[in-house]
C-alpha cells in the first residue's frame, strides 16, 4: 500500500497514514482537498464502495474528525480517509454526487453533529429525531443522562443505580456496618 | 364505574389546523358504565376469550410475538389473533421500549382502537426504562401516558412467558379488574398533559378517535 | 415498470409530482402496518394503483445507542450491543468483541474462533429461516411462515442449549466466548441441522414452483449491476445483480479460510433471483455448519483471561471490524482515546442503504400491493438504520 500513500500525500497532501490490519488502513486528509481524494480513489484507485461515512466529536482539540470509509473488493482492502473540521463552524464539501447512499449519512451528521453539507439534497430533513428542541445530541458536551432524568418520568424504587455499588451491597451487608 | 352525566367542555385540537378541526373528534373519551353484575360477568367472560392484538410491533418485542403465531405455542388456542387495523383490535401489545416518535403512534392507535381495550406492556424497557435509562430518547414509564393493565417481565420474556401473561390477563378481565380504558378516560387531561410533555410536535387531534 | 436496466438516474433526485393536482393518493404505509419489516414507515404518493414517489422514514427505534455506549465500560456494553440488530444479534456481539481485541491486542484460543463461527452460522440460518416466511407472507403465502419460523426456533433450541437465551445471546465476549460446549451438544445440531434440510426442500417445491409467487416476484425490483457500486449495495442483494463479493471469502476472518464453500452469485436481479440466492445460502449455511462441527477441536481453552473489566483501559486507536451477515456488510467502527469507556462506537448496517436510498429508488412504478414483497426482498432490519 505505500504506492497509494505516496500517490495520496503527492497529490493530495495526505498525511498520517497507518496500517491497522492488513486489510485496513488510515489517512488523513485536509478538508479542503476531501472531495477530489475520495473522487480519486473511487475512479483511479478502485476503491469504488462506501461503507460509511461518520465523525468523531474531538471536543479537546475543538474539532469534529470525520471518518470515510471506503473499500476496494479487488484487493480485499479497506482504507478510512479522515478529515479534520472546525467545531464552531463545521462545514464540509457534499459528496452526494459521487455515491447514492452519501447524502443519507451527511443528513445523519447534520442531525447528530450540526455539520453541515452545503448542497446535500434533504440535508435539514428530520433523520431519527421528531420535534428535537436541544442541540445535536450526539455532541460530547450534551448530557444524555440529565436530559433523561429532567424529561422522562421515572419509576420509584431503587437508591443507586450503580451496579457495583448495588452488588456490594447485596453481597456483603456486613461490611456497610 | 360510572360519571356523572355533565358534558365536557370541547378539545381544542390546538395541534391541527384551524380548517382540519371539524374533521376530527373534540369530545373527550367517557368511561363505561356496566351492566348489571351478572350481565357484566358474561360480557367479561366472552372479553377474555377473544383477545385479538394489534399488529404493530414497537420494539424488540415483536420479535417473540411471530412464534407464537406458529403451531409451537400457537396462540390462536387461546382466542389471540393478530388483527392489522386497530379498529378491530381489542389488546394492544407494546412490545418493550418506546421512544418518542413511537410513543406518539402507540398514543393515536391506542386511542383509536375500539373499546372494550386492553394494554399488555412486554419487558423490563416499560417498566422502568430497561437498559436505555439514560437515554435521549427512550421514556421510562409506559403507564405514565397510557394506562397498562398487565407488565410481562424480562428481556425478552419466552413465548411462555407471553401466553403466561395472556393468562393472567384473561383472569384479571374475568375478575372484572381491567379497567385501564376506563382510567383513561377518568385521567384523561392527566394522560394527555405527560405526553405532550415528551411528544414535542403534536399535529394530531387531542382524542384520536 | 421497473424492470428497466436503463441509465442510472443522478441519485435523490426524484420525481416532485404535483400534489394539488386531484391525481395522487399519498398514504403511509407502516408504522403500525402488517407489510413492513418491522417498525418503520413509507411515505407512498400513489397515482391510481401504481407508486409514483416514496419516501423512507426512520427513528422510531431510535435509542441513542451511540451515546449510550460512550457513557458505559467497555464490558458493560457487551449486553447492549446485542439488541442494536434484534434478529441476528451475533453479528454485533462479533464485531464488537472483535474490534475491542484488536484494539487491546488479545489472541484468542482456537477453539473460540470456532465457536464463534459456529454461532455466527447458526444466527445466519435462523435470520434467513425467518426472512422466508416473511417473503412469502408478503405475497400472501402463509405456510411458509409457519414452517420457517417452527425450524427457527429449533435453532434457538440449539443456542438456548448452549448460552442460556433464546434471542440475545451475548455469547460471544471480547476474550472468546463465554461457556464452553455442553455434552452432546453437536449431536443434537446434526440431528436439528437434518430437520430443517428436509424442511427446505418442502419449501422449496411448494415456494419456488408456485405460480402466484413466480408471477409477483419475477421482475420486482430489479437491481442493475451498475447500482451495486453507486449505492453500496451488499449481500444477497449484490450477488444475486451479479457482483461477487464475500466478505468470508475475501477478506476472510474467523474459521471461514478453513472451511470450504463457494460464495452464491445469481442470474436474476429481481426479486425472485434474491429469493433463490438467499435459499441457496441457507443450504451452504448448514453444509458449514456441519463442516464446523466434524473439523472443530474438541478441547482446549474456549476464553482468554483478561484484565478486571471494570478497570480495563484500551490503548487509544480506532479499529473497522466488518462481517458478512445475512444483508451484506456489517461493521462496527471504534474509537478508544486510552480510557476505559469508548470514544465513539458506531454501527455500519446494511439496511442504511438498501432500505433508504435503494428502496426509494426501486418503489418507484411499482404497483401498491408489491411494495411489501420488495421491502421484505431486500431484506432489512429497522433497527439497524437508526441505532
Amino acid at each position: 500500500m505505500n504506492e497509494l500513500a505516496k500517490a495520496l500525500a503527492g497529490r493530495y497532501g495526505a498525511g498520517a497514514w497507518h496500517d491497522q490490519r492488513r486489510d485496513l488502513s488510515s489517512v488523513v486528509v485536509d478538508a479542503s482537498k476531501i472531495r477530489d481524494a475520495l473522487r480519486w480513489l473511487r475512479d483511479e484507485a478502485g476503491y469504488r464502495h462506501l461503507s460509511f461515512a461518520t465523525a468523531v466529536d474531538n471536543i479537546e482539540r475543538n474539532a469534529f474528525t470525520l471518518t470515510y470509509a471506503l473499500r476496494n473488493h479487488e484487493t480485499s482492502h479497506a482504507l478510512i480517509v479522515h478529515c479534520d473540521v472546525d467545531r464552531e463552524n463545521p462545514a464540509v464539501d457534499s459528496i452526494h454526487r459521487l455515491w447514492g447512499q452519501a447524502w443519507t449519512y451527511q443528513r445523519e451528521m447534520k442531525e447528530w453533529f450540526g455539520i453541515d453539507f452545503p448542497g446535500s439534497p434533504r440535508v435539514d430533513e428530520e433523520f431519527v429525531l421528531e420535534g428535537w428542541e436541544g442541540p445535536p445530541m450526539m455532541r460530547r458536551d450534551f448530557n444524555a443522562r440529565a436530559y433523561s432524568d429532567e424529561t422522562y418520568a421515572e419509576r420509584p424504587g431503587r437508591a443507586t443505580k450503580d451496579p457495583a455499588t448495588h452488588m456490594k451491597e447485596r453481597l456483603y451487608p456486613e461490611a456497610a456496618e | 364505574m360510572f360519571v356523572k352525566k355533565l358534558k365536557p367542555a370541547p378539545l381544542a385540537n390546538e395541534g391541527l389546523r384551524p380548517e382540519e378541526r371539524e374533521l376530527f373528534c373534540d369530545a373527550a373519551p367517557t368511561s363505561y358504565k356496566g351492566a348489571t353484575k351478572i350481565v357484566e360477568d358474561f360480557y367479561n367472560w366472552a372479553r377474555a376469550q377473544s383477545l385479538w392484538i394489534l399488529g404493530f410491533g414497537t420494539g424488540c418485542g415483536a420479535i417473540e410475538l411471530r412464534p407464537l403465531m406458529t403451531s409451537r405455542f400457537d396462540m390462536y388456542r387461546y382466542g389471540i389473533q393478530a388483527r392489522p387495523t386497530p379498529r378491530q383490535s381489542s389488546v394492544f401489545v407494546i412490545g418493550g421500549y418506546a421512544s418518542v416518535k413511537t410513543l406518539k403512534r402507540i398514543v393515536r392507535s391506542y386511542e383509536q382502537m375500539m373499546g372494550p381495550k386492553f394494554v399488555v406492556a412486554l419487558g423490563s424497557c416499560t417498566i422502568n426504562g430497561g437498559m436505555y435509562w439514560d437515554s435521549y430518547n427512550t421514556i421510562k414509564r409506559i403507564d405514565q401516558y397510557i394506562p397498562v393493565d398487565v407488565y410481562i417481565a424480562g428481556c425478552m420474556p419466552r413465548p411462555e412467558a407471553l401466553l403466561a401473561g395472556f393468562q393472567e390477563l384473561k383472569r384479571i378481565i374475568r375478575a372484572g379488574g381491567a379497567e385501564g380504558q376506563n382510567e383513561y378516560a377518568i385521567n384523561f387531561d392527566w394522560y394527555k398533559a405527560n405526553q405532550k410533555k415528551v411528544i414535542k410536535n403534536w399535529d394530531m387531534p387531542d382524542y384520536s378517535w | 415498470m421497473s424492470r428497466e436496466k436503463t441509465h442510472v438516474i443522478p441519485p435523490a433526485e426524484r420525481a416532485e409530482p404535483d400534489l394539488s393536482s386531484g391525481k395522487y393518493l399519498v398514504m403511509w404505509q407502516g408504522p403500525q402496518h402488517p407489510g413492513i419489516t418491522g417498525n418503520m414507515s413509507l411515505k407512498l404518493v400513489a397515482e391510481g394503483d401504481t407508486v409514483v414517489d416514496c419516501e423512507t422514514h426512520v427513528g422510531y427505534l431510535h435509542r441513542g445507542f451511540e451515546k449510550l455506549m460512550e457513557d458505559r465500560l467497555w464490558m458493560q456494553n457487551f449486553p447492549l450491543v446485542c439488541r442494536i440488530a434484534v434478529p441476528e444479534p451475533d453479528f454485533n456481539e462479533y464485531c464488537y468483541a472483535a474490534a475491542l481485541e484488536e484494539l487491546a491486542g488479545v489472541e484468542i484460543p482456537d477453539k473460540a474462533v470456532w465457536l464463534r463461527t459456529l454461532s455466527l452460522e447458526m444466527i445466519r440460518l435462523a435470520s434467513f429461516l425467518m426472512w422466508i416466511g416473511g417473503q412469502a407472507g408478503a405475497f400472501g403465502h402463509g405456510t411458509i411462515a409457519q414452517w420457517s419460523v417452527t425450524m427457527r426456533d429449533y435453532v434457538l433450541d440449539l443456542f438456548e442449549e448452549l448460552s442460556g437465551g433464546r434471542i440475545y445471546h451475548m455469547y460471544i465476549i471480547p476474550g472468546g466466548v463465554r461457556s464452553d460446549v455442553p455434552k452432546d451438544f453437536f449431536k443434537h445440531v446434526l440431528e436439528t441441522m437434518t430437520i430443517i434440510r428436509k424442511n427446505l426442500d418442502d419449501i422449496e417445491l411448494v415456494m419456488f414452483h408456485n405460480v402466484v409467487f413466480k408471477m409477483r416476484a419475477q421482475g420486482l425490483g430489479w437491481i442493475p449491476r451498475e447500482w451495486v457500486d453507486e449505492y453500496g449495495i451488499t449481500g444477497p442483494n449484490a450477488r444475486a445483480a451479479g457482483a461477487d463479493r464475500d466478505l468470508r471469502k475475501d477478506p476472510g476472518y474467523l474459521a471461514y479460510p478453513r472451511l470450504d464453500f463457494k460464495s452464491i452469485t445469481g442470474t436474476r436481479s429481481d426479486a425472485y433471483g434474491r429469493a433463490e440466492v438467499r435459499l441457496a445460502e441457507m443450504y451452504q449455511s448448514i453444509d458449514l455448519i456441519r463442516q464446523i462441527v466434524d473439523r472443530m477441536p474438541k478441547d482446549g481453552p474456549f476464553r482468554e483471561k483478561l484484565p478486571n473489566p471494570l478497570y480495563w483501559k484500551i490503548p487509544a486507536g480506532e479499529t473497522y471490524v466488518s462481517a458478512e451477515c445475512t444483508r451484506g456488510e456489517y461493521g462496527f467502527y471504534v474509537v478508544s482515546d486510552g480510557s476505559d469507556k469508548p470514544r465513539r462506537v458506531t454501527v455500519r448496517g446494511p439496511s442504511y442503504t438498501h432500505a433508504i436510498s435503494l428502496m426509494e429508488r426501486l418503489a418507484r412504478g411499482v404497483n401498491i400491493a408489491d411494495v411489501a414483497g420488495l421491502m421484505v426482498s431486500l431484506h432489512t432490519y429497522p433497527p439497524e438504520i437508526e441505532r
